[in-house]
C-alpha cells in the first residue's frame, strides 16, 4: 500500500511540506486538530465551538464513534451501569461549560424530586454528596454533541504520532480505518494541535501479572475495568470466595455489587479485602491537612480534594515547581473512597456476619491450589502471613501505565522537545501547552490524564478538562484563532445551550 | 465554587454591590411597618447593606481560618446559607445597641431582619448557580472576579 511513513520522515524531527508530499500521503489543512475524541477532546470543542470557532475550522481524530463511549465500556464495567451514580460533583457538566443549572437541579426537575434538592443543600455534612447517574451525564452529552455538530468535526481513524512543520505548526499523522483512504496513512498539517488520547493503558498488579502469564489464566484473575461478569454469574451458581485488591473508589463499587447480589439473591459469596495501605483512622501531617480515614480506607469526597478546582490548592499548585509540587501532590494524593453512607451499612453487615474480612498486607504470589482455585501469599507488616484460597481475584488497583507506553506521547518525548513534569508525566504550561513543543505560530496542548502533574492538579475528571478547556480556548483566543468569551456574549450562549439552538 | 480568601472578599462585595443594591431598591418600600418619608429609609437600608459588606470582610477572614480544618479546603453550599445566622445577629445586637449610629431611624426587628434574611438568600442562591452564567473563570478561580 502506498502513502506510509518513510525512514527519512520517521527520523527527521521536523518535517517540511516537500518531505510529506514526496512521501506520498495525502495532506489535508485544518487549522486545529484534537487527538483523540473522548471526553477531553469533547469538551474543548465544545468550548471552542461556544467560543466561536465554526466546525469547518477544526477536527476530531478518533477510534471511537462518540466521546463518552470508553467512559461508558470502563464505568460499565467498574459496576457503574446507566441507571448507578458516578463520583461527580453535581456542577461538573462535561455538556455545560457553566456548570448552571447543575445535575441536581436537572434531575430533582425532571423527576419531580426535591429530596435531590435537600440533599445538594446539606452535603457533605448531613447527607453524601449528590452524584449524577451516568446516564444523565450520557444523555447529556449526546445532546450537546448534536447541538455543536460534533459528528460533522469526527474524522475516524488511529492518531500514530504528531511531528512539528518546518515553518511553523504541526504534522498530525493518522491511520485511517481498513479501507477507508486509499493510502496507508493521512496526515492533517495545522497551526493548533491538542491531545487528548486519555490513560496510556491499564497497568496490572505485577503478582497477578505474573499469574496470569505464567498460567495463562485470564478467567480467575480479572482487573476490574476489564468485562469480568463471569465472575458475579459464576456466585450465583454456587458459594465462592472473591479476593479484592485496592482501597479506590473501583474497590467500592465492586463490593457493593457483590454485596447486592449476596443480599438480593441470598448467596454465600465471602469476600476478602486486601489493602497496601491500609488506614485506620485520620491520616495527614498535622492538623490543617488531615484526611478521614477507617478500617482501611481514606475517604474524600471526589478523586481529588474539593479546592483543586477552583480554590485554595488550585491557587497554591499553580505556582510550585519542581520538587515542591511533586511534594504538594504527594500530601493530598493517595488512593481513596467516598465514605457513603449504603457502603458503610453493608460493610459494617458483612463484618458482623463474617463474610466481609479486610486485611493490610503485601501479595508476594499468586499459585493456582490443586483444586484450580487461587492462593495468595499474603505478609502483613506485623509479619503475620496469610494465605487466603479465593475462587476469583479482582484487581482493582487501577494502576495506570507510563506515558511513554503510548505511542504518540513516546514520539512526542523522543522527538518534539516535550520533557517529563516532577511526578514523570508530560509537563504543560499553565494554559495546557505542552513545553517545549512551540513551533512558529503554532501550539500543542495536552489534557487529561497524561499532563498530572502540572501546575492544575484535578487534570483527569470532568471539570479539570473543562479548566484545561478553559484554559487553551483563552490561549486561542490570545493568539487570535477566536474571540474571548466576556460576560454578554457568555450569557447570550448559555442561553442558546438552554433551549438547545445551535451555537 | 469553592473559595479562596480574596475569592470569598470580592465575591460578596460584588454580589452585595449588584444583587444586594437591586434588592434593597425593591424591598425598602414595602418592609413591614413601613412610613415617613421614602429618602431616609433608603438610606438606612443601604447604611444595613454597607454594613453587611464592611462586617463581612471581617467574616470572611474568620470563614477562612475555619476553612483550613477541612481537608478539602472547601465551603459547603449550607454554611454559606448558615451563616446569616451569626452575621444577621451580630450586625443586629449593633443596630440596637446604639453602637451604628450613623443609621438612623434605626430599623425594627422585623425590617432589619425581612431586609437582612431576603438580600442573604438572594446572593446565596446567585452565588450557587446563575453567577457562572456571565462569569464563567469566576468558579475556577476561588471567587475572584477581577
Amino acid at each position: 500500500m502506498t502513502g506510509d511513513l518513510t525512514p527519512e520522515l520517521l527520523g527527521t524531527p521536523e518535517w517540511t511540506d516537500q518531505m510529506v508530499a514526496a512521501a506520498g500521503i495525502p495532506m489535508h489543512d485544518i487549522p486545529f486538530l484534537t487527538a483523540g475524541g473522548g471526553i477531553g477532546s469533547f469538551v474543548t470543542l465544545d468550548y471552542l465551538r461556544i467560543y466561536g470557532v465554526p466546525t469547518s475550522q477544526m477536527r476530531v481524530v478518533s477510534n471511537i464513534d462518540y466521546p463518552w463511549q470508553t467512559y461508558e465500556f470502563l464505568t460499565r464495567c467498574s459496576q457503574i451501569p446507566r441507571p448507578e451514580r458516578i463520583r461527580s460533583d453535581s456542577s461538573s457538566r462535561p455538556d455545560n461549560l457553566w456548570g448552571f443549572p447543575s445535575y441536581a437541579l436537572e434531575e430533582a426537575w425532571k423527576e419531580k424530586n426535591p429530596a435531590f434538592l435537600w440533599q445538594i443543600l446539606t452535603e457533605p455534612i448531613l447527607n453524601d454528596y449528590w452524584t449524577p447517574r451516568a446516564g444523565t451525564v450520557f444523555a447529556n452529552l449526546e445532546r450537546e454533541a448534536k447541538r455543536i455538530s460534533y459528528w460533522d468535526m469526527l474524522v475516524k481513524g488511529q492518531v500514530r504520532m504528531v511531528r512539528k512543520r518546518v515553518g511553523g505548526g504541526y504534522f498530525t499523522v493518522v491511520t485511517p480505518p481498513e479501507g477507508a483512504a486509499p493510502t496507508k496513512r493521512i496526515i492533517f498539517r495545522s497551526r493548533f494541535v491538542h491531545i487528548a488520547v486519555g490513560y496510556p493503558g491499564l497497568k496490572f498488579l505485577p503478582d497477578l501479572q505474573e499469574f496470569r502469564q505464567k498460567y495463562g489464566d485470564y478467567q480467575h484473575v480479572v482487573n476490574a475495568y476489564e468485562p469480568h461478569e463471569q465472575v458475579y454469574e459464576f456466585l450465583k451458581t454456587r458459594p465462592g470466595t472473591v479476593v479484592i485488591r485496592g482501597g479506590g473508589i473501583v474497590a467500592s463499587r465492586v463490593l457493593q455489587r457483590l454485596f447486592d447480589d449476596r443480599e438480593k439473591l441470598n448467596l454465600q459469596t465471602q469476600i476478602v479485602h486486601i489493602f497496601r495501605t491500609f488506614v485506620s483512622g485520620s491520616h495527614g501531617p498535622h492538623i490543617w491537612m488531615r484526611r478521614r480515614g477507617g478500617d482501611g480506607w481514606a475517604y474524600q469526597g471526589f478523586n481529588y480534594p474539593k479546592s483543586v478546582w477552583g480554590g485554595q490548592l488550585k491557587a497554591e499548585m499553580r505556582k510550585l515547581e519542581g520538587p515542591a509540587r511533586a511534594q504538594k501532590y504527594k500530601d493530598m494524593g493517595g488512593t481513596n473512597t467516598p465514605k457513603r453512607r449504603r457502603w458503610q451499612e453493608q460493610m459494617r453487615a458483612g463484618r458482623n456476619g463474617g463474610y466481609y474480612h479486610a486485611v493490610q498486607g503485601t501479595v508476594e504470589k499468586v499459585e493456582p491450589a490443586q483444586d484450580g482455585r487461587l492462593i495468595s501469599h499474603v505478609r502483613s507488616k506485623d509479619g503475620t502471613i496469610r494465605q487466603p484460597v479465593a475462587d476469583y481475584i479482582i484487581d482493582c488497583t487501577g494502576l495506570e501505565a507510563d506515558i511513554a507506553e503510548h505511542r504518540v506521547f513516546a514520539d512526542l518525548l523522543q522527538y518534539s522537545g516535550a520533557y517529563r513534569n516532577p511526578v514523570g508525566r508530560l509537563e504543560v504550561e499553565r494554559h495546557f501547552e505542552v513545553k517545549g513543543t512551540r513551533n512558529g505560530d503554532g501550539a500543542l496542548y495536552a489534557s487529561g490524564s497524561a499532563t498530572l502533574g502540572g501546575y492544575f492538579p484535578g487534570v483527569d475528571t470532568f471539570l479539570g478538562l473543562q479548566i484545561a478547556a478553559q484554559e487553551i480556548a483563552d490561549d486561542l483566543a490570545r493568539r487570535g484563532f477566536c474571540r474571548k468569551m466576556g460576560p454578554l456574549r457568555s450569557t447570550s450562549q448559555w442561553f442558546k445551550w438552554a433551549f438547545n439552538s445551535t451555537v | 465554587m469553592v473559595p479562596t480568601l480574596f475569592g470569598r472578599i470580592q465575591t460578596r462585595l460584588f454580589l452585595l454591590a449588584t444583587v444586594g443594591v437591586i434588592i434593597t431598591l425593591l424591598i425598602v418600600p414595602v418592609l413591614p411597618g413601613a412610613s415617613g418619608p421614602i429618602g431616609p429609609r433608603y438610606v438606612s437600608g443601604f447604611l444595613v447593606l454597607a454594613s453587611v459588606a464592611i462586617l463581612g470582610v471581617l467574616w470572611e477572614f474568620l470563614y477562612h481560618f475555619l476553612m483550613q480544618f477541612r481537608w478539602e479546603k472547601d465551603w459547603p453550599t449550607s454554611f454559606g446559607l448558615l451563616t446569616l445566622i451569626p452575621e444577621g445577629l451580630l450586625l443586629f445586637f449593633l443596630l440596637r445597641s446604639g453602637v451604628a449610629s450613623f443609621i438612623d431611624p434605626v430599623p425594627t426587628a422585623g425590617q432589619f431582619w425581612t431586609h437582612f434574611v431576603v438580600v442573604w438568600i438572594c446572593v446565596w442562591l446567585t452565588a450557587n448557580g446563575p453567577m457562572r452564567v456571565p462569569f464563567i473563570r469566576w468558579r475556577f478561580r476561588g471567587g475572584r472576579v477581577l
